[in-house]
């Protein structure tokens, strides 16, 4: 049990899960209150659970969603998609257009979410043939769809912000009838654990980290590189179609030039809150996620605190620095030093001095 | 210092951190002499050259020039170069947009007023002068890739050099190119303009050169003039085998091969790294490619893996005809392919010892298919054991393992595999020697157990101890292979030279 915790507690998971702890013990101490749930009966006469703790779970769920899809993209291809954000665009206008086409009925809004999946692979795998096979950098690479994109999602539907109106994407977007809590948090869920039975029954994390962190190394043991790249920017294309569609059917409508503005900078941001190295290989999709709820945790914080929603961003980018220099390898060693000498032991021995160590032993 | 001595070099010592790069080394260079330096890859060629244009500085050592009365102490190549001192590097270091003479002219001397038509008139001299077919407003990148060079060699005589030095100049050049590049740096000669010319065709150093230094291992081995060191000893110079005390170690008895079928064999197969070769290898086999560094054995057995990209032949496996033309396919023929390069083709640094070692298994059984982690402990496990690998624990990251170690960790996976046939490229290299023993003494046990394995090693005794057949490579061509009695470092080492075995 002790060595379970010692190693839970030097896993990468630890700084931002330690950072959401902070979150919520500052928020207690600022009103006992802040995280009270409350039973409330809303417009549509549902009884659903509502409060600050719904509102950051429910708030953070396309970006939890995209955080994972970039996790994978970075760890595989050793850099950044910074076009997710047109690429849900893309999506989104794609699902309303095909909604507006046909009477509401569920078939058609699975229809139209495969169709806005279907659009948003190709996209990803436009992105990942530019930098799987043409060895362009990630981020140049992804900029091509970043400035496109939203004059695509435009073009889709001939300019206007068309709306959708059913209470079937009522459902999506905020509640089903007799569940208090609302949908997009049950999505995230039913994703996150789909994506967990893909990585325990397929070999998609030991690839993706092989590729990520040794490419020559992966090809000659027999793993297809350029494939496991685009496979990682296609699965963000299907995160992107998620967050897509879950956006528009919480607005109602579809308005191509701020549908997840700017969320690829978030999405980003919780891949390394999360611990992960924006240089690819070893991840932890648990980390992003949480990043991903540390980012929204954050922003509802500041709002409940009153400050001016233009000021949001720079206080958000004081705490992201704290979380990013905490969770850096300089300052981890730091305090691991710190802590042996606070408990007057000996400075532990690295693996590396071990390996050091070890192989004086055999000569 | 005498008086025809251009440049000297005392002592020079330079360390890396682990690697002692140049121990005491001694270089002379005369007043119009083509002088060759020598050795294998890093046997410290290029740093003493970097070490002599400032690109390193030294860490003791003295250098003179002639001229200077008193020790030099160069800091930047720049510096290098005012003094007289030019490099040409294989890469040509040139603006392929400018011209030939811009390309000459630029960047040297006052920028404020360029008198382009006296710069244009004065390049058609020295182009002239030194027999180099290009004009002077002539694009370079319109020029062959010689002329360009040539063009590098005027830019750096022009500069008023003393000491010219060409690094690899040839590698990328034809025969006839090169036929253009000797005549001008006779020419050089001719002028008093001293050179040192690094090459690894021995066949160019002795038509061009007057002495040759060979270093190995950081050290000097020796100052000769060309005529005194036929290519035979230069050869065992570079490796470190004097010719007189080569044992005659016997190597194991050739196995029964005549009647059945290779388990693998090549038909002219060419990679985008190699020419065209044949070769086979026979159950139980155990055979090498041996010649020096460079000489394109690990280009050979990676295109027998398809680890380059295939250019062409054909390849049977147990005498059926099959396509390989990626790692996957020849790891679901049985391959396994250890690479020479541990750290860059090799261990994956970040994933444990545990996935290290079942990867290549994991991926042959596919994508959908992962092993349970007990299944992975158990045979990681396993291959721990058998091979004596020290590690904390099977979820170490391999990276903080040692060298040795790490080696043993690839041997595993692809013993894992199971394979029928094991390229095994240089895996002893840069391990201990007790290591060492024990991967000869398993390549030995898989053989006897129906295993073909191919060995490459730079420690010729390793090989001879291990293989039953060598074959021998120069300049990327096949040159001769050796069996039985025929297997001794002396035979090996005439056919490297290219010589008949009574001539050296």
């Amino acid at each position: 049990m002790a060595k379970v915790l010692k190693k839970f507690l030097r896993s990468q998971i630890i700084v931002p899960l330690f950072a959401l702890l902070l979150l919520i013990i500052f928020n207690l101490i600022r009103d006992i209150g802040f995280f009270s749930l409350t039973v409330t009966t809303n417009n549509d006469g549902n009884t659903v659970l509502s409060g600050n703790i719904i509102s950051i779970l429910n708030g953070a769920s396309e970006l939890a969603i995209l955080a994972i899809g970039m996790t994978l993209v970075t760890a595989s291809s050793r850099g950044q998609d910074i076009s997710v954000g047109a690429e849900a665009a893309i999506a989104g206008s794609v699902f309303v257009s095909v909604l507006r086409s046909n009477q509401i009925t569920w078939p058609v809004i699975l229809a139209a979410f495969l169709a806005s999946c279907v659009v948003a692979i190709v996209s990803g795998a436009f992105n990942g043939t530019l930098v799987a096979v043409f060895k362009i950098q990630p981020m140049i690479a992804t900029l091509i769809l970043f400035t496109a994109g939203r004059s695509i999602a435009y073009w889709i539907n001939g300019g206007a912000t068309p709306t959708v109106e059913s209470p079937l994407l009522g459902y999506i977007g905020s509640f089903i009838p007799g569940i208090p809590i609302p949908t997009p948090i049950i999505i995230v869920i039913i994703f996150g654990i789909l994506i967990w039975l893909v990585l325990r029954f397929t070999n998609l994390g030991l690839y993706t980290q092989a590729v990520g962190i040794n490419e020559k190394a992966a090809r000659l043991n027999g793993i297809n590189v350029v494939g496991m790249k685009l496979l990682s920017f296609m699965i963000l294309g299907v995160c992107a179609a998620i967050s897509g569609a879950i956006n528009v059917s919480r607005i109602g409508l579809i308005n191509h030039e701020t549908l997840l503005l700017d969320i690829e900078m978030d999405a980003i941001l919780a891949v390394a809150i999360g611990g992960n190295s924006l240089s690819g290989g070893k991840f932890s999709l648990a980390g992003s996620v949480v990043g991903a709820y540390i980012i929204q945790a954050l922003t509802i914080t500041l709002y409940a605190m009153k400050v001016p929603s233009t000021a949001v961003k720079a206080y958000k980018a004081i705490v992201i620095i704290v979380i990013v220099v905490l969770s850096s390898p300089i300052i981890k060693e730091y305090v691991l030093r710190l802590r042996d000498k606070m408990m007057r032991r000996p400075a532990k021995i690295t693996d590396h001095q071990q390996s050091i160590t070890g192989d004086s032993k055999s000569l | 210092m005498q008086k025809d001595v251009v440049l000297s070099m005392r002592k020079i010592c330079k360390a890396f951190p682990g690697v002692r790069a140049l121990q005491n080394v001694d270089f002379t260079l005369l007043k119009g002499e083509i002088h060759a330096l020598m050795g294998e890859n890093g046997a410290g060629k290029s740093t003493l050259i970097k070490v002599l244009t400032g690109v390193y500085p030294k860490d003791s050592g003295q250098i003179f020039l002639a001229g200077i009365n008193k020790e030099i102490n160069v800091k930047s190549p720049q510096e290098a170069q005012n003094l007289g001192i030019s490099t040409v590097y294989q890469e040509i270091a040139l603006c392929p947009n400018l011209t030939v003479a811009e390309n000459i002219f630029i960047g040297r001397g006052n920028y404020r007023f360029v008198n382009w038509r006296s710069i244009e008139k004065k390049t058609t001299e020295i182009l002239e002068k030194l027999n180099i077919p290009a004009r002077a407003t002539q694009q370079l990148a319109t020029c062959s890739i010689a002329v360009q060079q040539m063009v590098a060699i005027a830019r750096a005589v022009d500069m008023d050099c003393k000491v010219l030095i060409l690094d690899e100049p040839t590698s990328s050049l034809d025969e006839q190119e090169v036929a253009k590049l000797f005549s001008l740096m006779r020419e050089l000669k001719s002028r008093g303009v001293s050179i040192i010319f690094i090459t690894h065709f021995l066949d160019q150093v002795y038509e061009i050169c007057d002495r040759i230094t060979v270093l190995r291992n950081g050290e000097l081995v020796g100052e000769y003039e060309i005529k005194d060191l036929p290519r035979v000893q230069l050869i065992s110079k570079m490796m470190g085998k004097e010719l007189d005390d080569i044992s005659t170690l016997h190597n194991r008895p050739l196995r029964t091969e005549a009647d059945t079928t290779p388990v693998f064999e090549a038909f002219g197969l060419s990679s985008t790294a190699t020419k065209a070769f044949d070769f086979k290898i026979h159950k139980g086999e155990v055979n090498g490619f041996t010649g020096l560094l460079g000489s394109g054995r690990s280009e050979s057995v990676r295109a027998i893996f398809g680890a380059d990209k295939i250019t062409g032949g054909t390849v049977r496996v147990n005498g059926k005809n099959v396509k390989i033309s990626k790692p996957k396919d020849a790891m679901k023929h049985g391959i396994g392919y250890l690479p020479e390069d541990r750290k860059l083709d090799g261990i994956i640094e970040d994933l444990s010892v545990r996935e290290n070692i079942i990867l290549a298994l994991q991926v042959m059984k596919g994508f959908f298919r992962p092993f349970s982690k007990a299944e992975a402990e158990a045979f990681a496990d396993e291959y721990v054991k058998l091979l004596g690998i020290k590690t904390a624990s099977l979820d170490t990251p391999i990276k903080s393992l040692s060298g040795g170690n790490q080696q043993k960790a690839i041997l595993a996976r692809w013993l894992l595999t199971n394979p029928q046939y094991l390229i095994l490229d240089e895996p002893t290299r840069g391990i201990d020697v007790g290591t060492k023993v024990e991967i000869q003494k398993l390549v030995l046990k898989l053989a006897e157990e129906g295993v073909s394995v191919t060995f490459i090693s730079s420690e010729i005794e390793e090989m001879l101890r291990t293989c039953s057949r060598l074959i021998v490579m120069r300049d990327r061509k096949i040159v001769g292979e050796l069996k039985g009695e025929d297997m001794t470092q002396a035979r090996i080492m005439h056919t490297i030279a290219g010589e008949a075995a009574n001539n050296g």
